[in-house]
């Protein structure tokens, strides 16, 4: 393995910055390692050779002009394929959008152009980001590098592969319900779910718009922050973007880094931590509580009931914004169009182009969504699940007067192997037990890998008040400079 | 007792505009139920006076300036359209032949 691909996107970006290596040698080892290791992997859907080279041109002439490089110049990226990339293809994991190639960009895809990252290719996804394996992927599953029979999580899971692959050092993915932290925890990186608003979903193919939240993936905490610091900030194309200042999160890092949390209160979630996850799950968790307690950390109980209840109000909430938003795949304006024969009605070529470009999991809520918000059944599922939104979010705020900070393991289980919960759909939603509060509440959540289970990594998740994203990381990055970071087998 | 029948997500697929088969409804049906009893956990909330919760930022009316940005040509928007003509998005017809008569 070349030392190029081990090494961290800060490590990268000293090496271009001082001129000891160019991005176009970073670059070409990446697609080098891409094409090594992929066809056993397959994190990524569409990888853009030329694209990379042409963007690690530009910064090695920038360099050679004496231009003054951004943090991260030179340092290759892998984006998950729910971002718009101008000419790039963009499928959102979907039959339904194959081919499509978008006329513009995501804004933060435009800020990592703008701040000469390299963008190596699309990652592989559940379809429409819905689901917890990657397996969802209508182009075929992705596989966990610490063993490839088993899955690398989702809906990111292509993201956190290249990333435990070392076929890129950063990655990009979005987080609904855990498909950042979850992919992280089983794939032993890191993955940071921002405070919602806080990232620009403008070019972010919707799917659960009041809970779409994308952020940075990377192996290091550090390197997360500094992708974190780049991609954030306000956007007016985005009406839901908070118009302040990002946290200091690169700061925050460094100061975990430094090993003391001494004045940190954290609060472990009471009910995630009793029999909901496994014991090797548990075991890891464990043994980090006690080196976060090591080095100062304050450490009680924090109960909240109503995250009991996160789960079903997730599967409610986002599903009925999932129907209303993919009712735009209709065959007209982008992508699939299918029986268009001259004879059929508009309505009957929507049904049919729709009925072949979904998976079973976009169609299965689509349906629950639509049912939720009947008449008849409003109140009692999408209004109710409304009002539990709320109790949860007032249950995160009397914690936060509490602590500063919220932990808990990511997921309640390790990677599963392929296959293992595809035949009941609510056994793959137990995946982001939990992770969903945090996307109900709106605020920054993080996975830092904690320890192994069996050989396979196990994540363990800090969640901070809205806007105080730099908190998280500042206890990750604490955990990680106790615990080390874990690499899979040679692939 | 099921939460859901056959028919009622037969109903459901034609609101959605899903085209499913017979196969996929009887599969759809038992998963449905599954989820909708799952879900349907929220009504065990005493929620009764508790306000929803449909967004957590608290933004209303957000407006960019209004000045004139450059937005994609006529060709760049209709680049991915399934059929265009003359500029324009060419869709299946909308009126069924009685009412176009």
């Amino acid at each position: 393995m070349s030392d190029l691909i081990s090494m961290t996107a800060t490590e990268i970006a000293a090496l271009v910055a001082g001129g000891e290596t160019s991005a176009v040698e970073v670059t070409q080892a990446h697609l080098d390692r891409i094409a090594a290791v992929d066809e056993r992997v397959h994190a990524f859907l569409h990888v853009d050779s030329d694209g990379a080279l042409a963007a690690a041109r530009a910064v090695d002439e920038r360099r050679a002009a004496g231009e003054e490089l951004g943090p991260l110049a030179g340092v290759p990226v892998a984006v998950k394929d729910v971002l718009a990339t101008r000419g790039v293809p963009t499928t959102v994991g979907s039959k339904i959008l194959e081919g499509w190639r978008p006329p513009y960009d995501a804004t933060i895809v435009q800020r990592l152009r703008d701040a000469g990252t390299v963008m190596l290719g699309k990652t592989n996804m559940d379809e429409f980001a819905m689901g917890s394996s990657t397996e969802y992927s209508a182009y075929g599953p992705t596989h966990n590098p610490w063993d490839l029979s088993r899955i690398p999580g989702g809906s990111g899971g292509g993201s956190a592969a290249a990333l435990a692959a070392y076929e890129a050092p950063l990655a990009i993915g979005s987080d609904t319900g855990g498909s950042i932290r979850q992919p992280g925890a089983v794939t032993g990186t890191v993955g940071a779910k921002p405070t919602y608003g806080g990232t620009s979903r403008y070019g972010l193919v919707a799917f659960s718009s009041s809970l779409d939240t994308p952020g940075p993936c990377a192996r290091t905490v550090l390197d997360a922050a500094l992708l974190h610091q780049v991609i954030a900030g306000h956007d007016p194309r985005d009406s839901t973007s908070i118009p302040q200042p990002v946290p200091d999160v690169v700061a925050a890092a460094k100061l975990g880094a430094t090993g003391d949390l001494t004045g940190v209160r954290l609060g472990i979630v009471s009910e995630f931590v009793g029999e909901g996850a496994e014991p090797g799950v548990m075991a890891a968790f464990r043994e980090s509580v006690d080196a976060l307690t090591k080095m100062g950390a304050e450490v009680v109980e924090v109960s909240c009931p109503t995250f009991a209840y996160a789960l079903p109000a997730y599967y409610l909430i986002a599903p009925s914004e999932c129907s209303s938003n993919l009712a735009r795949f209709d065959g007209v304006r982008f992508g699939l169009r299918v029986g268009d024969d001259g004879n059929r009605s508009l309505e009957e070529v929507m049904s049919l182009t729709r009925e072949a470009g979904f998976g079973p999991e976009v169609k299965r809520r689509i349906m629950i969504g639509t049912y939720a918000l009947s008449s008849g059944y409003y109140d009692a599922y999408y209004g109710q699940a409304q009002k539990v939104r709320t109790l949860i979010t007032r249950d995160f705020t009397a914690a936060f007067e509490r602590v500063d900070a919220l932990i808990s393991p990511t997921t309640p289980f390790t990677a599963f192997p392929i296959g293992a919960r595809t035949a009941d759909p609510y056994q793959m939603y137990l995946a982001d037990l939990f992770t969903i509060p945090t996307n109900l509440y709106g605020g920054p959540g993080i996975s830092v890998p904690c320890g192994l289970s069996e050989g396979l990594p196990v994540g363990l998740q800090v969640m901070a008040p809205t806007m105080a994203d730099d908190r998280m990381y500042r206890v990750a990055a604490a955990l990680e400079s106790a615990i080390g970071t874990f690499t899979p087998p040679a692939l | 007792m099921a939460a859901i029948s056959r028919e009622e997500v037969a109903h459901l697929a034609r609101l959605s505009r899903l085209a499913v088969t017979e196969e996929e409804l009887d599969t759809f049906a038992g998963q449905l139920d599954v989820i909708l009893q799952a879900v349907a956990q929220v009504g065990e909330v005493a929620a009764a006076d508790i306000p929803p919760t449909s967004h957590s930022v608290p933004l209303t009316n957000i407006f960019r300036e209004d000045v004139v940005t450059p937005c994609l040509t006529p060709e760049e928007a209709l680049s991915g359209a399934p059929d265009a003509e003359d500029q324009r998005f060419r869709v299946p017809r909308i009126l069924t032949e009685d009412v176009a008569s």
